[in-house]
């Protein structure tokens, strides 16, 4: 970022702002100076804004962070992360080549860090190559600047090696992120082994796919005190075991993707390959099932974006990239659930704000004096409509393609420079 | 200010026409008995043009019926060609599972060529569930759905001629089908014939369709589909009046879903034996091919309650009548 204009002091005035973090929802003034929150209500003593925007009639939160963002072009993607509200991304190792070597870490680090955009943070491969094998050098990765380790899509085929890896990562308490998912359950599998894909003749995922995966993770963790996070969670059936194990004592959290709040098994439709998810989308009562986990706060929310060309979406439903283009999205997605659950905004933000951010164990996502100044001014009723000329991000592939949104994004601010202004 | 419609729009049928009328064959799933019935009632008018001499109506002269076969099925292919032959129609066969696919070319940019080059209805054969949807979808949103696509199977998903060649030759024996109880015996998780069966004797009203198989080879909510399902071969044959065996892969033994093909002819097989728990005057019924002492006994599929070779005469006869609707006629 550049350092002359790190010392801009910039008044948020007129504004609703939401804090889930402090518990804030009330009209306040923002103050910001030297890239952070300099008071909320009063200016600090001696203040002249250089800049100033008015919030009138808009909400000012915390810019997003979300768990799971994958950057396959830096800039557009990045582009497409400020102008949804998202001011930190985490970024899974599945990149190509994969996380598993210092220097491709502080490559994407000081790359992303010189556009300015949003913060990225990437997550480092728990294993050489993804393969499954052998560890990767966490320790000069977490220097580099990994902030979590995992195997992204990758599995890792032998108990003992997860096991190792646990143990290791916990011994310099580096944390573990999982997507839970049987490689021989799912072995073959493109959607929810249910009603809908034994209609379609696709081949099915069941759900003990992912409760195994879980009941794997979480008897490893609770053996190597690893801090465990547990990634796109798809069944009511994992929620379940997860819900229990923190009942338990043991220190373990978790996420689902946006769309898994909204879309269900039925959403294939005719083998819409827009409807074709990794976890599979399943039943309607698994979606409610995550929603409450959601509304309870045991699972935070993310993006979990996909970009993928139109070519790798346009060939028959098994065949066809799965995922979403979803940063863009998260914020009109995240309003929609919040309204249909009838959650208060301050719960529904927290999913996507300070929640992540105590997961990815970062200092942003809080509106509290001291805190980097990344935040998110919008309005949650203005409508826009998702067609590909209004999505930034590189990816256009989304089951929400021409649909009117509710929630605009009016400005985002990262280390108190506006990086997005509408 | 407005709220934004958050509401999923509707679905489009993509078999059907504004009209409500059949544009493409892609599954018996979601057409309407009417439009069922109608492609049955037309397959008896056409049944006795192949008794004749010229054996040839020109109601598809001047049209090109392109058989894309993305994988392999001669027989299939066979009854397709002579269908549209028997309709007058120009009839190229490509063999895109060795040509251009091969090379590269997506399934799309195929069709574009073949549309570039004046197609009129493609015949789809492909391995993955839904390829023909993709293809409609496509024709749908390049405007030319004036190009007809009739899917000749996809994956495990469907064989929509098939189902209703099936359903005309119990028609055919059977006359109405409300009284009946038809079984369908076998692999039903991996059958696109099984599902198209199920949902042609559904929609038209049977009295019972049953499924039957072992567990590791029915798919997850089966009986959504409208049936009963049976695990036992004995009690699933109990007083049936149509028997419908399903072909048996024997890739199904390397998956871990069978121990062997011989305990699965001892648990599954037809045989006389299992046969005489259906009614006395039951009919049984083969896509084809038929591996002999695996799904089906010898003495079974050459005896007298067989109508296995029928349902291939039958087959000619629904083809065209499913090729001659939808080119308007």
């Amino acid at each position: 970022m550049r350092d002359e204009l790190k010392d801009t002091r910039i008044h948020i005035r007129n504004g609703r702002l939401i804090d889930p973090k402090n518990g804030l929802d009330e009209m306040a003034d923002v103050f910001i100076a030297n890239a952070r929150i300099a008071a909320i209500g009063e200016p600090p003593a001696d203040f002249t804004a250089e800049w100033t925007l008015d919030a009138s009639g808009l909400i000012v939160c915390p810019g997003f962070v979300d768990l799971s963002t994958r950057l396959a072009s830096l800039e557009p993607e990045l582009l497409a992360a400020v102008a949804g509200g998202v001011t930190a991304v985490a970024c899974p190792p599945d990149t190509k080549p994969p996380l598993d070597e210092p220097g491709l870490v502080e490559r994407l680090v000081s790359h992303s860090e010189a556009l300015g955009l949003a913060r990225v943070f990437p997550i480092g491969a728990l294993t050489q190559q993804l393969a499954g094998e052998k560890l990767s050098e966490m320790v000069s990765l977490k220097r580099a600047g990994c902030i979590a380790f995992s195997q992204a899509k990758h599995p890792i085929f032998d108990t003992q090696i997860l096991l190792r890896a646990m143990q290791y990562a916990a011994n310099f308490d580096f944390a573990i992120r999982l997507r839970p998912q049987d490689h021989y359950l799912a072995r073959d599998g493109v959607a929810h082994d249910g009603e809908v894909a034994s209609r379609l003749g696709l081949a099915g995922i069941p759900v003990c796919a992912e409760t195994v995966a879980i009941a794997t993770a979480l008897q490893l963790a609770n053996e190597t005190g690893v801090r465990l996070h547990l990634a796109r969670l798809s069944s009511a059936a994992g929620v379940a075991l997860v819900r229990e194990a923190r009942r338990n004592g043991l220190k373990v959290t978790c996420d689902v993707a946006i769309h898994y709040l909204h879309l269900s098994e039925m959403d294939i439709g005719y083998f819409d390959s827009q409807a074709r998810f990794d976890p599979p989308l399943r039943s309607g009562s698994d979606r409610d099932a995550l929603r409450a986990a959601a509304a309870e706060g045991l699972a935070a929310v993310c993006s979990d974006h996909t970009p993928v060309d139109e070519d790798g979406k346009l060939l028959p439903f098994a065949e066809a990239l799965p995922g979403a283009t979803a940063l863009e999205l998260l914020l009109p997605l995240t309003l929609k659930w919040a309204e249909e659950a009838g959650l208060p905004l301050l719960t529904a933000l927290a999913r996507i704000t300070c929640d992540p951010a105590a997961i990815l164990g970062i200092e942003t996502g809080s509106l509290a004096v001291g805190r980097p100044a990344d935040l998110c001014v919008f309005d949650p009723l203005e409508p826009w409509q998702v067609t590909t000329e209004t999505l930034r991000s590189k990816g256009k592939n989304t089951p929400f393609m021409g649909y009117e949104m509710a929630g605009r994004v009016h400005a985002t601010l990262v280390g108190g420079r506006v990086v997005y202004e509408i | 200010m407005h709220k934004p419609a958050w509401h999923i729009p509707p679905h489009r049928n993509p078999q059907l026409n504004a009209r409500g009328e059949l544009n493409h064959l892609l599954s018996i799933d979601g057409l309407p008995r009417e439009i069922l019935t109608h492609i049955l009632d037309t397959a008896s008018s056409f049944l006795e043009v192949s008794d004749r001499d010229v054996k040839k109506v020109p109601l598809l002269r001047g049209k090109s019926v392109f058989n894309l076969f993305f994988e392999n099925s001669t027989r299939t292919r066979t009854t397709f060609e002579i269908a549209a032959k028997r309709l007058s129609a120009d009839v190229i066969n490509l063999d895109v599972g060795r040509s251009s696919t091969a090379k590269g070319e997506t399934l799309l940019d195929t069709i574009d060529n073949l549309v570039a080059m004046h197609a009129d209805m493609f015949v789809v054969r492909h391995a993955a569930s839904g390829a023909p949807y993709l293809i409609a979808e496509h024709l749908h949103r390049i405007g030319r759905s004036d190009v007809h696509v009739v899917n000749a199977g996809d994956g495990r998903h469907a064989h929509p001629t098939q189902g209703l060649l099936d359903t005309y030759t119990i028609r055919h024996y059977k006359k109405d089908l409300t009284n009946l109880t038809v079984a369908v015996v076998g692999d039903i998780l991996h059958s696109r014939v099984a599902r198209s069966d199920i949902h042609a004797l559904t929609t038209l009203g049977t009295g019972e369709v049953r499924a039957v198989g072992p567990q590791t080879l029915l798919p997850v909510a089966v009986e959504k589909m409208g049936v009963r399902v049976f695990h036992d071969l004995s009690e699933g044959l109990r007083d049936c009046d149509v028997i419908i065996m399903l072909r048996l892969q024997n890739e199904r033994m390397n998956g871990a879903l069978l121990p062997s093909a011989r305990e699965y002819f001892d648990c599954y097989g037809l045989t006389p034996k299992t046969l005489a728990l259906a009614k006395a005057d039951a009919i049984v019924m083969h896509p084809g091919p038929m591996n002999r002492g695996v799904e089906i006994d010898s003495e079974v599929a050459d005896g007298s309650q067989a109508v296995i070779l029928p349902q291939v005469t039958f087959g000619i006869a629904v083809r065209m009548a499913v090729m001659s609707i939808l080119a308007g006629n």
